[in-house]
């Protein structure tokens, strides 16, 4: 009985008290064009995937353009400062936060994660 | 007149004079429509499409579509489909040139009773009744109010039925992973595309590449503008030369028309 005691007390400081080295740093990324988002941070984290998927059906099939909310202009502003990409490592805008929570980024399997001018777009 | 090397592909069992009663119909139409030619002359000579201010939808009043006067067409000029596959950022895939994407691809075109050879630019129609929207399973191949026909590869699931069911065989299948994509053209792995009529450009008012290009080299085989609009360069130019659709007899209503086949 004491045995089986002492067994569970283990378990239980083993739960309470995890090493703190195990925790996973929070993204920090540097951004090419600082400024004013369209909504405050705490908006875009909770909607930013809302306000996309509602404007990219609107921008594609009823040819709406220059909208508040597009994915190019995520880019041109969050893209990094030495790569000019949101993709490519813990200190790009899109990835460093998705692969902190874990949640696989499909934009860019057609979308182009670099700023217009590193990715030679046309004018 | 037959694709050198293929069939001729006339349309099972649509007798080979309806299409030609088809075009002529929508020939007289036209004419009928467009008295303006007369009353004002010279107007939209040098029509430049006007970028449609932010917010404001794409409209059905309009309806872009092209000429392709095929007698100025040269069979060695590829201007256009490199054009295009720049533009559109359509590289070739690693090694398997049969899987390629190809938007827009010239052909060559021989009868076999004159001799007479031409050559042209051949790409999605953008058809007023698009077969390839029709049998689309999840809405992903769609028309735009303009008349654009467009795939949303949001929702494209990649099986490919819109390339059993165009005629025109203007589709293609992405088959590798892409990385170097135009940021205003996403395209990508698992996906059918095909020729958007630049629509990136043609809603900020230029022209598409093809067009564009084929102008810059000299050619100035193709002429882009809206179909609807009585005064624009197009709409009076088909209203007043012989121009036709291929495979009218299929009654697809292709917003590309060709002169001189």
């Amino acid at each position: 009985m004491i045995q089986r005691l002492l067994y569970c007390l283990v378990l239980l400081l083993a739960f309470l008290a995890p090493p703190a080295a195990a925790e996973v740093p929070k993204p920090a990324v540097a951004i090419a064009n600082p400024g004013q988002c369209v909504a405050p941070a705490d908006v875009m984290r909770r909607s930013h995937m809302d306000m996309l998927k509602h404007q990219r059906d609107r921008t594609l099939r009823q040819g709406e353009r220059g909208a508040k909310y597009s994915l190019n202009a995520c880019i041109e502003c969050h893209a990094s400062k030495d790569s000019g990409s949101v993709l490519g490592g813990k200190e790009n805008f899109c990835e460093g936060c998705h692969s902190y929570v874990a949640i696989k980024l499909d934009c860019f399997e057609c979308h182009q994660p670099k700023a217009m001018k590193t990715a030679g777009a046309r004018p | 007149m037959s694709k050198r090397g293929s069939d001729t592909g006339m349309s099972v069992g649509a007798g080979p004079d309806s299409g030609r009663r088809a075009f002529l119909g929508t020939g007289v139409g036209i004419a009928a429509a467009t008295g303006v030619l007369a009353i004002a002359p010279g107007i939209g000579l040098i029509e430049i499409a006007q970028a449609r201010p932010a917010g404001e939808l794409a409209s059905s009043k309009v309806r872009w579509g092209l000429l392709i006067d095929s007698r100025r067409c040269k069979s060695e000029c590829q201007a256009c489909a490199k054009a295009c596959a720049k533009e559109n950022a359509v590289e070739p895939g690693s090694g398997r040139p049969s899987q390629n994407s190809q938007w827009l691809r010239k052909i060559d075109l021989k009868d076999k009773v004159t001799g007479r050879e031409v050559s042209l630019p051949m790409m999605c129609q953008h058809c007023a009744k698009p077969p390839c929207v029709d049998v689309c399973p999840t809405g992903a191949s769609m028309q735009r109010a303009d008349g654009i026909v467009l795939v949303d590869r949001h929702i494209c699931i990649g099986c490919r039925y819109c390339i059993m069911a165009c005629p025109y065989q203007a589709r293609s299948f992405v088959h590798e992973p892409l990385h170097a994509q135009n940021p205003e053209v996403p395209r990508g792995q698992g996906c059918v595309e095909g020729c958007t009529l630049c629509v990136h450009r043609v809603d900020k008012g230029q022209q598409p590449a093809c067009v564009q290009a084929c102008q810059d080299s000299g050619g100035g085989a193709m002429l882009f503008g809206d179909l609807n609009d009585p005064t624009s360069d197009i709409a009076l130019r088909i209203a007043s030369v012989a121009s036709s659709q291929v495979r009218a007899d299929l009654r697809l209503n292709p917003a590309v028309r060709y002169q001189g086949i």
